[in-house]
């Protein structure tokens, strides 16, 4: 039952977040939004179990988000005041593919059968997970290390001001 | 179809209001709401104590007496200031947003009081013992960086605003060496969980991790001041500079919501490092005490945890009544260019060290660790042997900074001469 009640909530949470987002005109809203949608996101992996998911959604997403509030106000203009257009020249090609692919994502859904398993959880999933990734999967694991480690090293090089020498400036 | 009729039939049947599980004690159940009580009322009451605690400690440290009107030694000072903040008239500035202005103060007062959920406090008394337990603090963490950027950008006031920048630039940065040295004490204990770690410290595991990691005590000590934005990193209410900060337009007890903030977090910050570093609720007789009667351990491991954070308290208001503010970019220096380089060095050693006295262990997955060539050792041997590479970490870092500084002061005088030239 309480189960089923903070399932509720969360979904309110995640639901009502997700219309603020694409209903409001002034981006600042629409980043709280997001972060209340991405919260009540890790509310879910709380119900699953799977708690080591929801702090690394809170961490990477919810976090993230106040970094992303802060160039939102850095980089756009009256931003105490913005009212931006919520749509632009391809509302009609959006009004087709958005429900498309919420019936092709359904017809999966219900076509898979779940398998529900009634066996007890195995031991400590976060031990699990760790050596899943440093066993079983270890290469993967490091390819995608690798690949995070090259798209930083890349945003650094293309912020970076090749004409100008900012070390020494006087 | 037929599971969501199950479903809603489980929810008309299960009379499980509560989400306890069937078989719960009685003592787990008293524990619990021991533990809530704990976080929701004690933690926010510690603040008024905490603001006169300061106030009393700065003015010794300033030689002068410090609130001694009101009760003894003036301790009723701070409970007339709560009930002056109360009855303060609830001001919204006029082009404040509302709604975010007013969630703001209290997301970041969850935030603080949300840390205290995975402390122990005493043998067997924890909120709630997560396998994810310091993780955990990081995440709750970053819900207060959004209540401080909601407060300050909802103001409506370009001091606001500036002192929001000011914070989340500050609190992210410092997040990395922070989070960078617990992965270090996760590696030493093998656990992310609060109560595993405290385990891991007592005297036949090898002891305090104050003693087995000196660099990683002071970086995630400096970070965590830094995280809590008090002095010397206050930079996010730098009265001199931008009035207040994000709080420039609260009055009441919104004000007083995010004063709350400050003080439990900088509380939980001090009960953080008692539980991390100095053993947490480990001393004398407590294990052997809970053995014969777990209430008495109990109340002796309360004893011994509060005067650890006491003390942690007292070195924090002993920097605010002595260290000047940094400068906003000297702060940012410190934390990318010191900080996070030293907890990285301080990782990699330590995962070194660790490796080589790991005892062997089997995964179940098909795999085995093989122990480490100085697993004969046990947890004492990894001490000293931790001990001693944080020595040389300590020292590597000091020739470095040592290497920094003359070449800096050699470039500063060649630029001086240039000038005269």
């Amino acid at each position: 039952m309480a189960e089923q009640i903070v399932f509720f909530i969360f979904t309110i949470l995640v639901l009502g977040g997700g219309i603020g987002i694409i209903s409001t005109k002034n981006l600042y809203y629409s980043a709280l939004f997001l972060s209340m949608t991405l919260s009540g996101m890790a509310g879910y992996f709380v119900l699953l179990n799977a708690g080591f998911l929801a702090a690394v959604q809170v961490v990477v997403y919810v976090g993230a988000i106040a970094i992303l509030i802060l160039f939102a106000i850095m980089l756009s203009r009256r931003m105490m005041t913005s009212s931006e257009p919520q749509t632009n020249r391809q509302t009609w090609l959006a009004a087709i593919v958005s429900p498309l692919l919420f019936i092709a994502i359904l017809v999966l859904v219900l076509q898979v059968n779940w398998p529900v398993s009634s066996a007890a959880p195995t031991g400590d999933a976060l031990i699990l997970l760790g050596m899943s990734f440093l066993g079983s999967y270890v290469i993967p694991f490091e390819v995608i290390s690798v690949l995070l480690l090259v798209a930083l090293v890349g945003a650094i090089i293309l912020a970076r001001d090749t004409h100008t020498d900012t070390g020494r400036e006087q | 179809m037929e599971q969501l009729i199950n479903w809603l039939a489980n929810i008309l049947e299960n009379t499980s209001w509560w989400g306890l599980p069937a078989d719960v004690s009685a003592a787990v159940i008293v524990w619990s709401v021991y533990g809530f009580i704990l976080a929701l009322v004690v933690a926010p009451m510690a603040m008024i104590v905490l603001t006169w605690l300061e106030r009393k400690i700065i003015a010794r440290i300033q030689d002068r007496i410090g609130p001694n009107r009101a009760g003894p030694f003036g301790l009723l000072q701070a409970v007339a200031d709560a009930i002056k903040m109360l009855t303060k008239e609830d001001t919204t500035p006029a082009g404040a947003d509302r709604v975010p202005f007013n969630i703001g103060p209290g997301l970041a007062a969850v935030a603080a009081i949300l840390i205290y959920a995975v402390i122990p406090v005493a043998p067997g008394i924890v909120g709630t013992d997560l396998n994810i337990g310091i993780f955990y603090i990081v995440a709750v963490g970053s819900f207060g960086v959004l209540g401080i950027l909601m407060a300050g950008w909802s103001s409506n006031n370009k001091y606001a605003l500036l002192g929001a920048f000011r914070a989340v630039s500050q609190l992210v940065s410092y997040e990395i060496p922070m989070v960078l040295s617990l992965i270090t004490i996760a590696v030493v204990a093998g656990s992310m969980s609060t109560v595993t770690i405290v385990d891991k410290q007592s005297w036949v595991n090898g002891g305090w991790y104050l003693i087995a990691m000196p660099v990683t005590f002071l970086l995630f000590f400096l970070s965590s001041v830094a995280e809590v934005g008090r002095s010397p990193f206050d930079l996010l209410e730098a009265d001199s500079e931008i009035v207040a900060g994000f709080h420039v337009e609260y009055s009441g007890l919104k004000f007083g919501l995010f004063m709350i903030a400050e003080y439990v977090h900088a509380l939980a910050v001090a009960a953080l490092t008692a539980t991390l570093f100095l053993g947490g609720w480990h001393g004398p007789f407590v294990t052997q005490l809970t053995a014969s009667s777990p209430v008495a351990g109990a109340i002796l491991g309360h004893i011994y945890f509060l005067l650890k954070v006491g003390v942690i308290v007292f070195i924090l208001m002993w920097f605010r009544g002595t260290l000047p503010r940094f400068r906003i970019d000297q702060l940012l220096d410190f934390g990318w260019k010191f900080m996070t380089p030293v907890a990285l060095l301080n990782l990699l050693v330590t995962a070194f060290v660790v490796k080589l006295f790991q005892p062997g262990v089997s995964t179940g997955m098909g795999y085995a660790i093989s122990a480490g060539p100085l697993a004969s050792f046990g947890g004492v041997g990894q001490t000293i042997a931790l001990l001693i590479a944080n020595l040389l970490v300590a020292f590597l870092v000091s020739l470095a900074v040592r290497a920094f500084a003359r070449r800096s002061k050699a470039q500063a005088l060649r630029a001086v001469a240039a000038v005269e030239n």
